[in-house]
Order: C-alpha cells, then sequence, then structure tokens
C-alpha cells in the first residue's frame, strides 16, 4: 500500500506532511499566545462582567433563600384557596429564621414590591412573633390569620408564590412600562406612569435624527474635502480633526455659551433681525440644544470615513459618466453615489451607535427632554442603586445595538471602518 | 441637449449653494472651538460678550480666571490634572503594550478564531460607553477597585486598546514579512528581531494608536464617573460637575487649556500619519 505513494521524508526521516503541521502548529500556537494576554484580560475585566449584568438582573434568588420550607410546602398548593396548615407553618418557620438574623424587613419590602400591603402585615406579625404570642400547639394557620385580615386573603399567598422562582423578567418587563399580574399575565402599568417607554422612543428619535443631521452636513464637505487639490484640503480637514481630537466636554460647553439666551448665537439672531431684542428664543435646554450639540460633536465620525472612501473614487469615472451624456446631477446619482455607500454605511452606524449611547451632552443642554435612556441607567446605578434594573436597561440598549451592528454587517459589511 | 447658456447659470447657482453650505458646515464644527478662547481672558463674571469686549476696549481683558485655575483658593484643577496624566499616562503605556502584542498576533496568517478574537477585543469600542461603564463597575468593586487609580487605569486600558490593535493591524497590513525573515536567518531572536525591525518600521502607527488610547482615557467621564472616588477626580470629572453646577469662567480657562493640548496632539497625530503613508509607500 505504502509503495504506490511514497512518502516523502525530511532529512531527519520525519514525513513532510507531519512535520509541516507540526511546524503549523507551533505557528497558531505562537499566534494565539501574543493574543492571549489581552484576550484574557478583556474576557476578565470586560466580557464576564456584561454576562454578570444579565444574571443581575434576573437574579430573584434572595427570596427563594428566604422562605425555602414555605416555598417547598406550596409546591403541592393549587393556589385557588388559602393554602393548608403546612404551609401556614412552615412560613412561620422561616419567617422566625429571618426575625433572628433581623432580615423581615427586607422580606417586607420585598414581598411589598410584588403586592401592595404586605409591610403592614409582616410588621404585625413581627409584633407577635417578637412578644412569643403565637403558641406552637395549636392550629398556626388560625393564629396567623388572626394576625391581619390580609393574612385571610387568598391573593397574598398567592403573591408569595409567585415570589418562588429564582429568577424573575420583572427588571426587564419594567422597562417597558409592563409587570407580571397576579394571573402571570403581562400588564402595562397605568398611563401616568409609563415613563421608560418615552424615554427609548426618544432615544432612538435623537439618535436617528442626530444621524440624518450628520449625513446632510457630512456628505457635502467629505466631497469637497476629497476632490479638493491636497493643500486645501488639508488645511480644511483641520476644520474636521480638530473638534475630533478636543474634549467633548469642551465642546459641550462652548455649545453651552453660544446657546444661552444672551449668547452670541442669539446675538446674531438678533442682529439681522431674525428676532426681537426681548423675545430672544430658549435654544438651550431643550431638544434644539440636545441636536445642535450632538450632531457638532458626532459629524466627523461621519466625515471621515466618508472621506476615507470618498479619495478613493476616481475623478474619471464622474467624467466617463458625463461623457456618456449624462448630466452632472445623472453622472452622481447614477455613478458617485452608489461608490459611496459603504462609506454612508459606516459613518452612519458610527453615529447612530455612538448617539444612542449618549449621555454626557444631552444632560448638560437637553434640560428635561435631554433625559435619555443612558441618562436613567446611570440613575439607577448611582442613586437608587437598583442595579438589576440598570443592567436589566443597560443589556436590553446592548441588544439593539448588536442587532443595529448585525445589520449593518448583513447590508454593507464591517470591515469598512477607519480611523482619520 | 439642453441650452448650454441655460444649464450653465442652473449649475453655477448649483455650485455656489454647494459652498455655501459648505462653508456654513466648516464653521459650524470649528466656530465652537473659537467662542472660547476670547471669553476665558473675560475681566467679568459673566460668560457674555461685554461691551467692553465688543469694543476691544484692553480693560474688558485679564488673565483673572487663569490665575484662578491655578492659585484659586478651593482649587480642584491642579488634583484633577495630576491625576488626568497619571492615569492617561499609565493607561496609555498599557495599552499600547497589550495592544500592539495583540496586534502582531492577530496580523499572523496563522492565527486561528481571527473574527471571532478580533470582535472580542474591539468589542469595548461598539459597545455602548454607559454599558462598559456599568459592566466595569460590577468587576472592579468585587475586586476592591473601585475609587482607586489602578481601578481606573485598569477601565481606561479596556476601552484604550481597541484604538491601538486597530491602527496597528493596519500597519501592519502593509509590512513586509520577508524583513523579519532576513533577521532570523541572520541569527536574531524574536524579541531582539521586533525590537531592532520590526518596531522601528511600525512605530508609527503604534504611536497614533497610542495617541487614540490617550485622549480616550484623557477625555473619558462616563466610566469615570461610576469609579471614581474623591481623590480620583479628573479633569472631566471636573468639568462635568463645574458644567452642572455653574458655568464659571475658570471653566472656559481650563478649557482653553484643552483645546491648545488637542492641538498639539492633532499636529502631532498627522505628522506620524504622513510618515507612516511615506514609510508604507516605500515599502510597496
Amino acid at each position: 500500500m505504502s509503495s504506490e505513494t511514497k512518502q516523502i521524508l525530511t532529512t531527519d526521516g520525519i514525513p513532510l506532511e507531519i512535520s509541516l503541521k507540526k511546524a503549523e502548529r507551533k505557528n497558531k500556537i505562537k499566534a494565539f499566545l501574543l493574543v492571549a494576554p489581552l484576550l484574557l484580560f478583556l474576557i476578565i475585566t470586560y466580557i464576564f462582567p456584561i454576562g454578570e449584568m444579565f444574571t443581575r438582573s434576573i437574579d430573584d434568588k434572595m427570596i427563594t433563600n428566604m422562605l425555602p420550607k414555605t416555598f417547598k410546602s406550596m409546591e403541592t398548593w393549587d393556589g385557588k384557596e388559602l393554602p393548608s396548615e403546612e404551609v401556614f407553618a412552615s412560613f412561620l418557620s422561616d419567617f422566625k429564621v429571618l426575625v433572628d438574623k433581623k432580615e423581615h424587613g427586607k422580606l417586607a419590602q420585598r414581598l411589598n414590591k410584588e403586592k401592595n400591603g404586605f409591610n403592614t402585615i409582616t410588621k404585625k406579625l413581627f409584633r407577635q412573633v417578637k412578644r412569643n404570642k403565637i403558641d406552637e400547639t395549636r392550629s398556626i394557620k388560625e393564629q396567623i390569620m388572626k394576625v391581619h385580615k390580609r393574612w385571610r386573603n387568598v391573593e397574598y399567598w398567592q403573591a408569595i408564590k409567585r415570589t418562588a422562582p429564582p429568577y424573575t423578567s420583572a427588571k426587564y418587563l419594567k422597562a417597558m412600562d409592563m409587570y407580571l399580574n397576579e394571573d402571570n399575565k403581562i400588564t402595562q402599568v397605568s398611563e401616568d406612569r409609563r415613563i421608560h417607554r418615552i424615554l427609548w422612543l426618544r432615544t432612538v428619535e435623537v439618535a436617528f435624527f442626530v444621524t440624518v443631521f450628520c449625513f446632510l452636513m457630512g456628505y457635502p464637505i467629505a466631497h469637497l474635502l476629497a476632490t479638493l487639490p491636497m493643500k486645501y484640503s488639508n488645511l480644511l480637514m483641520i476644520c474636521v480633526l480638530l473638534p475630533f481630537w478636543t474634549s467633548l466636554l469642551v465642546r459641550t460647553a462652548s455649545w453651552m455659551i453660544l446657546l444661552q439666551q444672551q449668547g452670541v448665537v442669539n446675538d446674531f439672531f438678533v442682529l439681522i433681525g431674525l428676532v426681537s431684542d426681548d423675545n430672544r428664543p430658549e435654544m438651550m435646554y431643550n431638544k434644539v440644544g440636545t441636536y445642535v450639540a450632538m450632531t457638532q460633536i458626532l459629524l466627523p465620525f461621519m466625515v471621515l470615513p466618508l472621506y476615507s472612501v470618498m479619495k478613493t473614487i476616481s475623478p474619471s469615472l464622474m467624467r466617463a459618466g458625463k461623457s456618456l451624456g449624462g448630466t452632472p446631477f445623472v453622472a452622481f446619482w447614477k455613478v458617485y453615489f452608489p461608490l459611496t455607500i459603504p462609506g454612508i454605511g459606516a459613518g452612519c452606524l458610527l453615529v447612530f451607535i455612538l448617539a444612542i449611547g449618549y449621555y454626557i451632552t444631552p444632560a448638560l443642554v437637553g434640560g428635561a427632554s435631554g433625559t435619555l435612556i443612558s441618562n436613567q441607567i446611570a440613575y439607577h446605578m448611582k442613586t437608587t442603586l437598583d442595579w438589576s434594573f440598570a443592567s436589566a436597561m443597560g443589556l436590553m440598549l446592548l441588544g439593539g445595538v448588536l442587532v443595529i451592528y448585525w445589520l449593518y454587517n448583513k447590508l454593507v459589511g464591517v470591515d469598512n471602518i477607519k480611523l482619520g | 441637449m439642453a441650452l448650454p447658456k441655460y444649464t450653465e447659470t442652473r449649475y453655477r447657482i448649483w455650485h455656489y449653494f454647494y459652498i455655501a453650505i459648505c462653508t456654513f458646515v466648516f464653521i459650524f464644527l470649528i466656530a465652537p472651538l473659537f467662542v472660547i478662547f476670547p471669553l476665558s481672558f473675560n475681566a467679568e463674571e459673566f460668560l457674555v460678550f461685554s461691551e467692553g469686549m465688543k469694543n476691544l476696549d484692553p480693560d474688558a481683558f485679564s488673565l483673572r480666571w487663569y490665575k484662578d485655575m491655578v492659585y484659586g483658593t478651593k482649587n480642584p484643577w491642579g488634583l484633577a490634572a495630576k491625576n488626568s496624566f497619571i492615569i492617561a499616562i499609565f493607561a496609555t503605556l498599557g495599552s499600547v503594550i497589550l495592544g500592539t502584542v495583540a496586534a502582531l498576533g492577530l496580523s499572523s496568517r496563522h492565527m486561528p478564531f481571527k473574527g471571532i478574537i478580533m470582535a472580542t477585543l474591539i468589542s469595548p469600542m461598539i459597545v455602548p460607553l454607559i454599558i462598559s461603564g456599568v459592566a466595569i463597575f460590577f468587576f472592579m468593586a468585587k475586586a476592591g477597585l473601585a475609587a482607586t487609580h489602578t481601578g481606573i487605569v485598569l477601565a481606561h486600558i479596556i476601552l484604550g486598546t481597541p484604538f491601538v490593535v486597530i491602527t496597528v493591524t493596519a500597519t501592519l497590513s502593509g509590512f513586509d514579512h520577508s524583513v523579519t525573515r532576513a533577521a532570523a536567518s541572520l541569527g536574531s531572536n524574536p524579541v531582539n528581531t521586533f525590537m531592532k525591525v520590526t518596531l522601528p518600521l511600525i512605530l508609527p502607527g503604534v504611536i497614533s494608536g497610542g495617541l487614540f488610547a490617550f485622549v480616550t482615557s484623557f477625555d473619558e467621564v462616563v466610566v469615570v464617573l461610576f469609579l471614581a472616588g474623591l481623590e480620583n477626580t479628573t479633569i472631566p470629572i471636573q468639568m462635568w460637575t463645574g458644567l452642572r453646577e455653574q458655568l464659571s469662567p475658570t471653566i472656559l480657562a481650563v478649557a482653553t487649556c484643552l483645546i491648545v493640548l488637542s492641538t498639539l496632539i492633532l499636529i502631532s497625530a498627522e505628522l506620524l500619519r504622513r510618515r507612516s503613508e511615506r514609510l508604507r509607500g516605500i515599502n510597496r
């Protein structure tokens, strides 16, 4: 068999094929080892914590660990009528443990989130337990039911049962202004409390319009920069690059000065007679301010990818289009524009993704209408300390960004992002 | 075939319109930076151009706010500047070292799972900052590094490496690998080859990636807001609090200094880019 295909041997007698494979594997390991430090670093400090955000956002183990016996005995309860003596007894024994650990307050808080009214009745039960008023030789069910009439109400026991699973989707529903009602159905919160959906819509709206404005303003100047002779375009390029390298907060500060009521823009409007001096329009602390400032700040991210694509388009193509009988407009629309689509895609993607996570500028110049979903995440991280809710909203935002990224990859391809 | 005279006028009008739009956009981009300069020399406390300034009266200008920035009584800027520079320098060093080494591996044609690894490495650039901030905060809090310089430096290394990886891989794409083989055949070990042959050739890319990392760290506020304690305050944090509470002219003095700094960075980045293009041109 081996006589038909004679193996080629290297000088040390090992078949060439094996020797090559070995060398190849060595190279692979070498390349991987170079990447490994950074990869490991990022996985530990960044990728893993993002995963942790997920477990945090659905985590509801606290109460599961607080009432282990209760949930165990509730497994056989059908949830229609008041539970049996056994459930009451195990609830009391769980509760006593919590009282000893001084954690009954936490339980009350968590249960009150599920159903209003638990705070009062847990406190009452706590007082009875503290004074040793509950006699364990008699029926515990009867005694608990006497503590407060709500303990006789089956709805409160159903609420306890609903908290049994160690995972919950409540935070995600809350971010969409919804909740699970008594029958485990997704319900919307009352109209006056729907705040998050407005924020999501506003975030998408701001990101969308900022992208459109950036495109409308960025396309002409990218074209001019790409077609002008080098010595002029280099000079003009500074106008794009200097803002790009300048601190975001500096640029936001300058817009705050420009747009204030006694500011330069209003002065100019008064000077050319557009508005009267005593009737200066409010341009800051509203959406106008947010749009103007964000467009200026993100414009370089649109211009740079557009420019790098336009630079590669040969001017002879337009000339050919015109010489074949197209008017300049037709030549532009049919020849030039389609060639710039990768640049448009990269620019719009960059601007949109940056805009959708924006937080500093809208918070400073946007006033009340400048609150976007990122501000809400920061608020829950720093002020209310509801980290699981912040994680849930963050992951929803991340999901949105990844969908956009995936769509972009399908439509244009990712390898068009360039820096400067 | 339309009348030549008619079309000419139409296109001439269109051309002027186009120039007008471009002029407007360029002014829109650059003018906000220039408004800060004169106002930072304002002798008064208000952030508007006073009558004296409009008439170019020398008494209306002063260095008052610059003095306040440096010698001010409850002056946070000194500490903030010190912290900002320390953090940015260490973050840049970390990003450059980790990023360059990773880029070397990534541009080897033997690299397995190139796509997914590249995506992981540049993910901090794509994920919105606020999410990165939350995730990094969770890690630092657990590792006991919240409110420490080390924590902030590590966070900025995370945010800065993608820029280094991208610029260095771009530089390496035009790199002629036969020179490293030549070095090896002349008896040089890999480390020596890297230091003496590869690094000098890819240096412009490395430095420009480093500049990106420096600026990212120096200007970063979202993640730092989660991580910093009182002693770790940085220039962006001070500006953020200042802008939220009250816009004082001292902030404009700081802003002017930052614009000067960014101009310097812009100039060096441009020079590097040209040098890098020239080098790659020779290689081809």
